[in-house]
């Protein structure tokens, strides 16, 4: 069970250390995986921390403000300052909620955004597990977030609450299928589940990239795969299930201080996670663009084409209205499934050929 | 067919209309912010602006214009007219000062800062000045009092005032009890009655 | 009002009557508290799901006793209240009201104080119109035209706290003139917004918003606002027009000195749905923004020397004795005032507030019925109400 076919940088960090030797390999199994959870919690955080600081920064910019500007060089310690406030707010938990349920729910949302990060392959050999199924493995957690949601919206004993938690279910559950069946693209023209795998097959070059490579159905799969994952994680222009202009805040309503930065991390941590599987299937992962860049490592070009991604979401988010329930459902099955149909045919095809 | 290319048109406007919109916040990113880091930057504040309230008090007559005036009733004012033997001098147009003014006060708390009060201000000493940062912890803190005189002084013209009243009240009843008396027999009675 | 039964509601959208389970309504409190009713409105939704089945206003939270005021105070004293009617466009409502009483007194303006008016209500107009394309546009949740319609108003306002020292309730237009001529440099300003005002509107605030597709499908066949419904509901200003009915008194019955200018009345015309939808009236919001601008351009151009306050005009204002109905066309629709004078009395004897908002939210219920809960937030945000003018 330990002596895994899969590739484990922690396992085989601890393996190394001569220091451990006298720990059976069970428990440094554990150990391993207590220390890869606490290093992800760390990376989802400080990206958290990172990105919400970007996103205020460019929000403002965009708006002809400036943004936070008064905690640190040009406001960087804001999220911060404000993630203290959060942590040392009163935690409130209003009567007649579900409390059990209450509690639970966040720590649920929240896990499923960190579990997705075990399969991601960062660098050549920088990766945490590299499961022969990590794909399916990250469709599979992903969804997960729903029931959380649905607890969250439910035991509130709000309706907005529950209004938000019943779009958002709706909202994910169709929009895996668009999902999945981009990620379908990806996986044929790799021929293996394995994230590692998928990165290996797109190396010497961004012309060999699935976006370019398989030219245009790789690169509406990308596509599709960036505007349903968007709605996936519940950002403008789907953010229907937090839209503060119907819902008031959807299914975190009632939810504040602690709980409250459990979603919000969760929310950064799923951006960070969809923009890293984008990169992985579609844009060669750690793989250099050129040659020529190769002495630039692995790892740097996976976080460069991530954040880039990051960033295009953040940019939409200040750009567009909102979709109505509707036109969110008609967009996923009327639009997004027929293409992404059209794309596993036509790369069907080009493997064939 | 009509209905397909309705679709595909339908999906082209809408990714260009996200891409135009895109572009446009692109170019916004790297334009001039708008913003003023208030308490370093100030705007300049214009000459006409409306703000704290300030009367000059030497100037101001008495002569109740702004109280009536003014429509949510921040203003109040408590006068005492001169003694024969003060002088209070000249407002600065020339009018004669005829009034003490143991009390001016107005509660800002209560001002819309409409600045009716300050037109019809024969000396002109009721103006709006430029200061707007006077937030207080206190409600009370934002009664602003004008009067230039202090407690004890209001104190002595107040007990003066009403030792003026006083007599006065004596002799209006003296006069009266003497009209009365002129016509003789039961006039008394109604100079008690008045 | 006829009871809707669920079932009408289902048929409506083309789904079999009583199919799959049992369902029942809920009954949604939408405000006081709530980001989008502009104010402090309530609506008490019952809704099945999302769909809306009936929507009541519930007003009153912001009532001020306006009018009951208006009886204690003296003339000039009113217009610092009618200032706080409708807080988004204080001269419309200032200009409402002096005209009123000019007509009851029977005096006249001097020139240059009637261009003086026309031009800080045509701006008026112009600051309230952003502040709907805004507040619109994050109703339907795009946050960023929001602050770029802010920074546009902001110049307006700039203007104004110059021009009469403050910025969001001026008691700028008094009974007889105006309280302060122009300061040097005035027009210059004025202009160089105009022409940077009308650039934003077709560069930046056309594309972002208005013809963005994901509003478009947001608001066009939504909320859809039938003439003669409009013409029952005593339904004005661009919300009647957006209905497709060409009425805008500005030019219908002409007051101050609006016949001088050559301005078009614009309408709903349907472009991206149906004649009176939501996308009509935000968009006659839009080109009427157009419109003020080249009313101010004239006005400013014709503006002539001169006094800007009626000599006639007292410390106490003396108003003979008489009943009186003036009428504008504010940002919002016609306001109008009915005063009674009892000719003794140092202010109103009885005031009468006709507002354009009140009359503009009561077809909420009518046209609302059945659509989504999202439709709502865009129906409501479409008539442009401000729940000062409403409860007064
Ligand atoms: S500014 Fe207006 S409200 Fe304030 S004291 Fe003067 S008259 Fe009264
Ligand atoms: S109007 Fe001027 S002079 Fe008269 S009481 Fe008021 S402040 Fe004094």
């Amino acid at each position: 069970m330990i002596q895994a076919e899969y590739y484990n940088i922690f396992v085989k960090i601890i393996d190394q250390l001569a220091v451990l030797d006298f720990l059976p390999p069970v428990w440094k199994f554990i150990l391993a995986s207590v220390i890869a959870a606490l290093v992800f919690f760390h990376v989802i955080a400080i990206f958290a921390l990172v990105a919400i600081w970007v996103e205020r920064k460019v929000a403002g910019h965009i708006q002809d403000r400036l943004g936070p500007m008064e905690t640190g060089w040009h406001g960087v310690l804001q999220t911060l300052a404000d993630a203290i406030k959060l942590l040392i707010k009163e935690d409130i938990i209003a009567g007649g909620i579900d409390r059990r349920l209450f509690v639970l729910a966040p720590v649920i949302v929240f896990m499923t955004a960190l579990a997705v990060f075990v399969v991601f392959p960062v660098g050549e050999n920088f990766i945490v597990s590299d499961l022969n199924i990590g794909i399916l493995y990250i469709v599979a957690i992903s969804t997960l977030v729903v029931p959380g949601i649905i607890m969250a919206g439910w035991s509130s004993n709000n309706k907005w609450s529950l209004f938000g938690a019943m779009r958002s279910a709706a909202q994910i559950v169709s929009y895996e299928v668009p999902v999945g069946l981009a990620i379908v693209c990806a996986v044929m023209a790799a021929g293996s589940l394995s994230m590692q795998t998928i990165v290996e097959s797109q190396a010497g070059g961004f012309w060999n990239w699935f976006i370019f490579s398989k030219f245009p159905f790789g690169f509406i799969a990308f596509f599709i795969y960036f505007v349903a994952s968007l709605a996936e994680i519940n950002r403008t222009p789907f953010d229907l299930p937090e839209a503060e202009s119907e819902i008031v805040a959807g299914y975190m309503t009632e939810y504040s201080g602690m709980r409250w930065s459990f979603f919000f991390l969760a929310e950064y941590g799923n951006m960070l996670a969809v923009g890293a599987i984008a990169t992985t299937l579609f844009l060669g992962g750690w793989q250099t663009p050129i040659s020529l860049l190769s002495f630039i490592p692995g790892p740097v070009w996976f976080t460069a084409k991530t954040m880039f991604l990051v960033f295009v979401h953040i940019w939409l988010r200040w750009t567009l209205p909102r979709l109505r329930v509707d036109q969110l459902m008609y967009m996923c099955w009327k639009v997004l499934t027929p293409f992404a149909f059209v794309s596993i045919f036509g790369i069907g095809l080009w493997m064939t050929f | 067919m009509q209905s397909v290319n309705q679709y595909f048109l339908n999906i082209y406007i809408a990714i260009k209309s996200v891409l135009i919109g895109m572009s446009i916040t692109f170019r916004h990113l790297f334009t001039k912010s708008v913003t003023v880091q208030y308490p370093r930057e100030r705007l300049p504040i214009p000459g006409t602006s409306r703000n704290l309230l300030l009367n000059k008090i030497e100037d101001c007559i008495g002569c109740d214009q702004c109280v009536r005036v003014c429509p949510v009733n921040c203003i109040t004012m408590d006068t005492i007219k001169v003694f024969p033997e003060d002088d209070l001098g000249l407002a600065s147009d020339g009018s004669k000062k005829r009034l003490w003014l143991p009390r001016f006060d107005i509660d800002m708390a209560k001002c819309c800062y409409c600045g009716l009060c300050t037109y019809p201000c024969p000396t002109e000493c009721l103006i709006m000045t430029d200061e707007y940062e006077y937030a207080t912890y206190e409600r009370n803190d934002l009664v602003f009092k004008f009067t230039d005189l202090d407690p004890i002084q209001i104190a002595e013209l107040k007990e003066k005032d009403h030792i003026r009243s006083m007599e006065k009240e004596k002799k209006k009843l003296e006069t009266a009890k003497q009209a009365a008396a002129k016509p003789g027999k039961n006039g008394g009675k109604s100079g008690e009655g008045t | 009002m006829p009871e809707i039964k669920t079932d009408d509601v289902y048929i409506e959208l083309g789904k079999h009557p009583k199919a799959g389970f049992a369902t029942d309504d809920m009954i949604l409190q939408m405000g006081p508290q709530h980001p989008s009713t502009h104010g402090v409105l309530r609506i008490e939704c019952v809704t099945d799901g999302e769909i809306i089945k009936k929507a009541t206003c519930h007003i009153g939270y912001l009532h001020r006793c306006f009018e009951k005021h208006a009886e204690n105070v003296m003339w000039q004293g009113v217009i610092p209240f009618t200032d706080r009617m409708d807080y988004l466009a204080s001269m419309g409502q200032n200009f409402s009201y002096v005209i009123t009483v000019e007509k009851l007194m029977g005096i006249e303006v001097p020139e240059r104080a009637e261009y003086m008016r026309v031009i800080t209500a045509e701006l008026q107009r112009i600051a309230s119109h952003l502040m709907a394309y805004g507040t619109y546009g994050m109703d339907i949740g795009a946050f960023t035209p929001f602050l770029w319609a802010f920074r546009e108003r902001e110049y307006v306002l700039d203007l104004f706290e110059k021009l009469c020292g403050a910025r969001l309730l001026y008691n700028y237009m008094w009974i007889g003139g105006v309280s302060h001529d122009v300061y040097d440099g005035f027009a210059e300003e004025c202009m160089s917004f105009l022409d940077t005002f009308e650039r934003v509107v077709f560069e930046e605030f056309n594309p972002i918003l208005t013809y963005n597709k994901i509003f478009i499908e947001r608001t066009a066949n939504v909320g859809i606002l039938s003439p003669e419904l409009a013409i029952d509901y005593g339904i004005t200003g661009p919300c009647l027009r957006g209905s497709g009915v060409d009425w805008d008194l500005r030019r219908d019955d002409p007051y101050s000195i609006y016949d001088r200018f050559d301005f078009e009345v614009i309408t709903g015309k349907g472009e991206m749905g149906t004649v009176g939808d939501c996308w009509d009236r935000f968009m006659v919001r839009v080109l009427e923004m157009i419109e003020s601008v080249k009313i101010i351009r004239q006005a400013l151009q014709q503006m002539p020397e001169g006094p800007i306050m009626n000599e006639k005009i007292k410390k106490v204002i003396r108003v003979p004795a008489g009943r009186v109905y003036g009428r504008t066309e504010a940002p919002r629709g016609e306001l109008g005032y009915y005063l009674i004078s009892d000719g003794k009395g140092r202010g109103p004897n009885r005031l009468k507030a006709r507002s354009p908002c009140f009359s503009n939210l009561s077809v909420l219920e009518e046209i609302s019925r059945g659509c989504m809960l999202a439709d709502l937030i865009a129906i409501i945000g479409s008539l442009d109400i401000v729940l000062g003018c409403v409860d007064r």
